[in-house]
């Protein structure tokens, strides 16, 4: 059967993960490619790197970590931030990430989503949809959710499907930073309306949101950050509770 | 051990590379006919789409040249579906290594299929020391049939070829370079046949 995924996520910005990170047996917190072999070997299923760099030094670097991850870690890794044409992907997946998130690019320029899926096929294309609920209607936000757009959640998730992408991860800027719980009515939706996998992000505090996530949000991965970051919930623990909850994983 | 990796422009070959590298192999890159003919082995990989993915292997000749090879050879994900009788993406005409055919996912569950999946009914050394139901992770939105040939089965909506044996020719429809050490213990497999 196929098992929901347990996604950490690490900010890098200029080749270093950003948000401190509480790990013993680290020699370098600050180093992706140490903490991505951590995750792999604690038992998480995927990773995601987001580049917040904002310079263009920054972004080469995230190219270099990108080989050194796809070189030492054993399991499959996501790359997103400011990815905006065939040519920035083709660098990535020839580097070794097996996915890449567009966010903004596809909500400026939704043909991006149909080039990238013809030329490198749906499975390595993820559109990243951030989304506020205001006044009861989920409405698409750009740049960390400080700008709204006219778009509304499931409209834009639906047209980024029909036009090829494999995969979204949807974060809820209500929920994100909250450690409340993900935004399941959302996502339940969401994956009610869609025939491509969701991933849910933003609100896990505590392992009864996974469980919640999985079984009400319908969800078929969860992504989080400080939780996993700051050893507050451990990969193995969430995954012996979630199959506790008859919630399948791989162990 | 001179290992090659098919380069003719589809697919992730890095990540296989690397993870050879970790098992302590230099794979070459490479699609010249010579170096491969010459190869102890040959891993044939592919990500993408299946029409495309053969039309660029038709424009460097591979297409003739994979059936005839004698070493054992193992065709990663699209690969493995390329060496298949037929494909319903993009109605490709395959090399008819495998006598199966690739059939599209129906939409009663999701597509692609996403994640780690278990796989069954291990029938090859390929799968030395692997225990039933090992978990391995996929990404596709397309499977060969369960056949004659297969030595793995998943379950999916129905239950599938997640790998395929025909005298030297391997197939596995999941990345071991991408499925933690469990993967990494079936490419060693391969290494050792």
């Amino acid at each position: 059967m196929l098992t929901k995924r347990i996604i950490p996520c690490l900010d890098i910005k200029d080749g270093r993960t950003v948000k401190g990170v509480n790990f013993v047996n680290l020699r370098d917190a600050g180093d992706p490619v140490e903490l991505a072999k951590q995750y792999a070997l604690k038992g998480a299923d995927e990773l995601v790197f987001l580049d917040i760099s904002a310079t263009l030094e920054g972004r080469k670097t995230m190219i270099d970590m990108v080989l050194k991850v796809a070189e030492h870690v054993n399991i499959p890794f996501t790359v997103g931030g400011g990815i905006s044409s065939i040519a920035d992907v083709d660098v990535l997946l020839k580097s070794g990430a097996d996915k890449v998130s567009i966010n903004s690019s596809a909500v400026k320029r939704p043909e991006l989503v149909n080039e990238l899926a013809n030329k490198f096929g749906s499975q390595c294309v993820v559109v990243a949809i951030d989304a506020k609920q205001i006044n009861g209607e989920w409405i698409v936000h750009l740049a960390g959710g400080s700008i709204p757009t006219d778009l509304n959640l499931f409209d834009w998730a639906k047209e980024v499907e029909s036009r090829g992408a494999g995969e979204i991860l949807f974060t809820s800027m209500n929920n994100d930073g909250t450690k409340a719980g993900f935004a399941n009515e959302a996502l339940a939706k969401l994956s009610e309306t869609l025939n491509i996998p969701i991933i849910a992000s933003g609100g896990a505090g505590t392992v009864q949101h996974f469980v919640d996530t999985f079984k009400e949000g319908k969800a078929d991965a969860a992504l989080a950050a400080s939780v996993f970051h700051f050893g507050e919930i451990a990969i193995q623990d969430l995954k012996e509770a979630l199959r506790e909850n008859n919630i399948e994983v791989r162990m | 051990m001179k290992l090659v990796i098919i380069n003719y422009g589809a697919g992730n070959i890095k990540s296989i590379q690397f993870a050879f590298k970790r098992l302590g192999y230099d794979a070459i890159l490479s699609n010249n006919p010579d170096e491969i003919k010459a190869a102890d082995k040959v891993i044939f990989p592919g990500v993408g789409e299946a029409s495309s993915a053969m039309k660029m292997l038709k424009e460097s000749g591979l297409d003739t040249l994979i059936p005839t090879l004698k070493q054992p050879v193992l065709g990663i994900c699209l690969g493995m579906q390329l060496m298949c009788k037929s494909s319903e993406e993009g109605n490709t005409k395959g090399l008819g290594i495998f006598d199966v055919d690739v059939k599209r996912f129906n939409n009663t569950v999701k597509v692609p299929q996403m994640g780690w999946n278990t796989i069954t009914d291990l029938k090859s050394d390929l799968f030395k020391g692997i225990k039933n139901q090992e978990f391995m992770y996929s990404v596709h939105s397309f499977y060969a049939e369960n056949c004659k040939e297969s030595i793995a089965t998943t379950t999916y909506s129905i239950d599938f070829a997640s790998a395929l044996k025909h005298n030297n020719f391997y197939g596995v429809q999941f990345h071991p370079e991408k499925s933690s050490t469990v993967g990494e213990q079936i490419l060693k497999n391969f290494i050792e046949l």
